[in-house]
């Protein structure tokens, strides 16, 4: 007990000790914690809107569709406890501001029905020449009480709009008749197309055509026994309300997968920041490792005690991450306007939790356990010395750089100097290059005519709104790394930069110098985030969720030079900085750094 | 000797804080040293000697004064004429070596070769030749930590000739070597001197001081005695300086 007090009070001081890494430790975790998070949650989220919609209209547990004789004894099958039907329904035509749309229209007189009750959101129900449109139908024709649609050559006027919990929202649908979700103009002909819903008069509908099917809504005594009631009645059209709640977050599923891809990016790329700065962090504590075992700490101690900090800087990001990505779950659910209520935060389970801590716990350790034993098993006579790491040698980096201009000759040498943090900044440009690729070919996917999926433009909108999110998040975690890694390299650099210029260089040799250092990692980071990161990437995509990837268009060449130069530019740009203020100093005072 | 100066510094100061925290590090130093000549500047820790060769060497800038090196006035260039100068008229001799740990020796004095824009070949003859006269040929690939402390002071050294300056400043260039390595790297500077090269070293042990023909005391930043010494030394170095004890 005594052993984990002295290891959890040592973590926490030097945490304190510098609390500016701490923090930039903390973010790069949080990252990956906060999106691993939405992506876990947001469909639970997703979920609510549906929920208070059935519960407000009283939703069926089982919706059934097919000729009317077929359907009649429903009614009094074993487990069903209500029912409202057998209702008409036929397919039309609707023609209204200036689109033609399929539709599924459904007679109901009354809204008397004690089973589904669509809840009004403007205006009254049906009524003779009347039509009632469903919320997130009206809203993608644009439609509004008192216009005039036409429906199979006979005009009607919008008596209202309301939602229901018996079919999903329009672009999905039951299918009362073949028809098809999604996809273009290769839609067979004679299956109805993203058909939406309205209800009109019994005898409205049946004037609409001479072959209508007919649709019955049940409640069950088990409303979570839907599967075995549905098998058992397999020879009718039937969809529970679990399939109807999929289709109605249908957003929110392709929203989570987007969402896992980038929380594995920015898991990526949080290792690659934690080994970064954590590098740094052992460099510095060199002499507090001396003192340790000095004092009688043994490797296991040390070790514990250098990974106890970044064991608790993970487990405060995963709770952080829990917290902030359960809270903006909702805003990302892509919810349609075609139920009530809205998306709330949803209750955490314990697998998410342990998920996302365990996910938090193995980058920390990752980037911190191969530094962390090397210090352990350091010399203690050299920790306690302070002396500095000494850099490595690469013979031939060295060789060749001779033949180069003189800037270059320092940067292929900085960079040589420390082979693990030119390899690190090799694969954060490459993982968030891959990751830009990918979000290219799924926007461009997105975007495309018709638009995916069968989603009407508010619910691209969403889906690309999280696309964002995590392109953001992770550009921006990479420009925090490349920052950090300049200036450890500025820092790392001092000495032999100074003795550069004792020996002749000029300032401005050494600012190209420290800044090429960072941008040649960048150019083989951009290149190898195309190839293969990106090709491997899109292609682990596909393969995980089943995908055609022939539907999506790739990245044009332009498009690929276009990231490239954009990525040099962007890091040249941000090491700019850092670098010219490290060749500022005089350099007497650059020589007295430890080198 | 010629009778032009080498290096020439008129009122040069160095000032640190303001006020009541004014320091003066290098306080109105005045200096000439003809070509050839070996100078020792000694003087007690903290009384200006490094400050006075940094400032001499362009490695920081004077509050005030002037310094001339072979007859351009160097206090006034920018970062870019003083490593221009550093490349071609000053070589620095530094009590802690700085050699670069990852480069082997020859690959350490090939550096200012490189960065003075030598031919990677012609740099690498230049290093191999000097690292011959400082009596380290057998050690051109050795890195620094496989060196002793004289071995790593005459690659320094080395270094310090690559580009055949005009002057040469060793900072304290015995100060981190024991009594042998000292020897040996007195025994260089000797027969630099005895070459021509144009020598300032500073330094606080008065043996090594006694191998230059001209010695300056520096007390709090600024010169108070100058001594011509006569002669300099014969072959019996390490006897004359009790070395060999």
């Amino acid at each position: 007990m005594g052993r984990l007090l002295l290891i959890g009070r040592l973590a926490l001081r030097d945490l304190r000790r510098r609390r500016g890494e701490a923090v930039l430790l903390l973010l790069a975790v949080l990252a990956a914690t906060t999106t691993l998070t939405l992506g876990l949650v947001l469909r639970d989220a997703a979920a609510d809107p549906y929920r208070d919609t059935r519960a407000a209209t009283n939703g069926p547990d089982v919706v059934a569709s097919g000729p009317s004789d077929r359907l009649v004894g429903l009614a009094t099958a074993a487990g069903v406890t209500e029912h409202s039907g057998p209702f008409p329904v036929a397919k039309a035509k609707i023609q209204a501001g200036g689109r033609t749309s399929d539709v599924q229209a459904v007679g109901r007189d009354a809204d008397d029905a004690t089973v589904d009750r669509p809840e009004l959101i403007d205006g009254t129900w049906t009524r003779a020449g009347g039509v009632v449109v469903e919320a997130a139908f009206a809203g993608a024709l644009g439609l509004h009480v008192n216009d005039v649609v036409v429906l199979n050559g006979r005009s009607f006027s919008i008596a209202g709009v309301a939602v229901t919990a018996a079919a999903p929202p329009y672009p999905q649908a039951n299918c009362y008749f073949p028809c098809a979700i999604g996809g273009g103009a290769d839609v067979p002909p004679g299956l109805l197309h993203n058909p939406g819903l309205v209800w009109l008069t019994r005898a409205d509908v049946l004037g609409l055509t001479d072959s209508p099917t007919y649709v019955v809504d049940l409640k069950l005594a088990d409303p979570n026994g839907t599967e075995a009631f549905i098998a058992a009645h397999d020879h009718l059209q039937m969809k529970s309300w679990q399939e109807i709640l999929a289709d109605a977050t249908d957003v929110a599923k392709d929203s989570q997968i987007l969402l896992l891809i980038g929380a594995w990016l920015l898991g990526l790329l949080a290792v690659a920041s934690l080994s970064v700065l954590v590098g740094g962090r052992m460099a510095d504590q060199t002499r507090r490792v001396g003192l340790l075992k000095a004092a009688g700490g043994t490797p296991g101690t040390v070790t514990a005690v250098l990974l106890a900090e970044y064991v608790l800087v993970a487990l405060v990001a995963a709770a952080g991450g829990l917290a902030i990505g359960s809270v903006a779950a909702p805003s990302l659910t892509g919810a349609s306007s075609g139920l009530v209520g809205s998306a709330a935060p949803p209750p955490l389970k314990l697998s998410t939790a342990a998920a996302v801590t365990l996910v938090a716990l193995i980058v920390a350790v990752l980037a911190t356990l191969v530094p962390a034993l090397r210090a352990a098993r350091s010399s203690t006579v050299d920790a306690l010395a302070d002396a500095p790491r000494r850099p490595s040698r690469v013979g031939w980096l060295i060789r060749v750089s001779a033949r180069l201009p003189v800037p270059l000759l320092l940067a292929v040498r900085v960079a040589g100097r420390r082979p693990r943090r030119a390899v690190l900044a090799v694969v954060s440009v490459a993982v968030t290059v891959s990751g830009v690729y990918v979000a290219l070919i799924l926007d461009g996917f997105l975007t495309s005519h018709p638009p995916y999926g069968g989603y009407d433009d508010a619910q691209v909108a969403a889906l690309r709104h999280v696309l964002l999110v995590w392109t953001v998040i992770l550009l921006g975690l990479a420009a925090v790394n490349a920052v950090v890694i300049t200036w450890a390299t500025v820092l790392d650099n001092r000495h032999a930069s100074a003795l550069a210029r004792a020996l002749g260089a000029t300032p401005r040799d050494t600012t190209v110098a420290l800044a090429a250092a960072q941008v040649l990692p960048a150019l083989a980071g951009a290149v190898l985030g195309i190839f293969p990161g990106g090709y491997g990437l899109f292609a682990a995509v596909i393969g995980i969720t089943g995908g055609d990837s022939s539907r999506a268009t790739l990245p044009s060449p332009w498009q690929l030079m276009a990231v490239v130069v954009a990525t040099v530019v962007v890091v040249a740009g941000l090491t700019a900085l850092p670098a010219r203020l490290g060749a500022r100093r005089p350099v007497a005072d650059g020589l007295t750094a430890p080198g | 000797m010629s009778d032009d100066p080498v290096l020439r510094a008129r009122g040069l100061r160095k000032e640190y804080g303001r006020d009541e925290g004014l320091v003066r590090a290098v306080d109105g130093v005045d200096l000439d040293v003809a070509a050839g000549e070996t100078v020792a500047v000694m003087g007690p820790s903290g009384c200006g000697k490094s400050t006075l060769l940094h400032l001499l060497g362009g490695l920081d800038r004077a509050t005030g004064g002037q310094v001339w090196l072979t007859g351009r006035r160097i206090d006034n260039l920018g970062e870019r004429g003083l490593a221009r100068l550093r490349r071609s008229a000053v070589g620095f001799v530094f009590q802690s070596f700085h050699l670069m740990e990852e480069l082997t020796a020859v690959e350490n004095v090939e550096l200012s070769g490189l960065l003075a824009g030598r031919s990677p070949r012609a740099a690498r003859r230049r290093a191999e030749e000097l690292l011959d006269r400082v009596g380290l040929a057998d050690r051109t690939r050795f890195l620094p930590s496989a060196l002793s402390g004289g071995q790593r002071q005459r690659v320094a050294v080395a270094r310090a000739l690559a580009n055949e300056p005009a002057l040469v400043l060793a900072d304290e260039p015995t100060g981190n070597l024991d009594s042998a390595a000292t020897l040996d790297v007195l025994q260089l500077f000797d027969s630099l001197h005895e070459a021509g090269q144009t020598l300032v070293i500073v330094t606080h042990d008065a043996r090594i001081a006694a191998t230059a023909d001209r010695l300056i005391s520096m007390r709090d930043g600024a010169f108070v005695d100058e001594t011509r010494l006569t002669g300099g030394t014969t072959g019996e170095l390490g006897a004359l300086l009790r070395l060999e004890d």
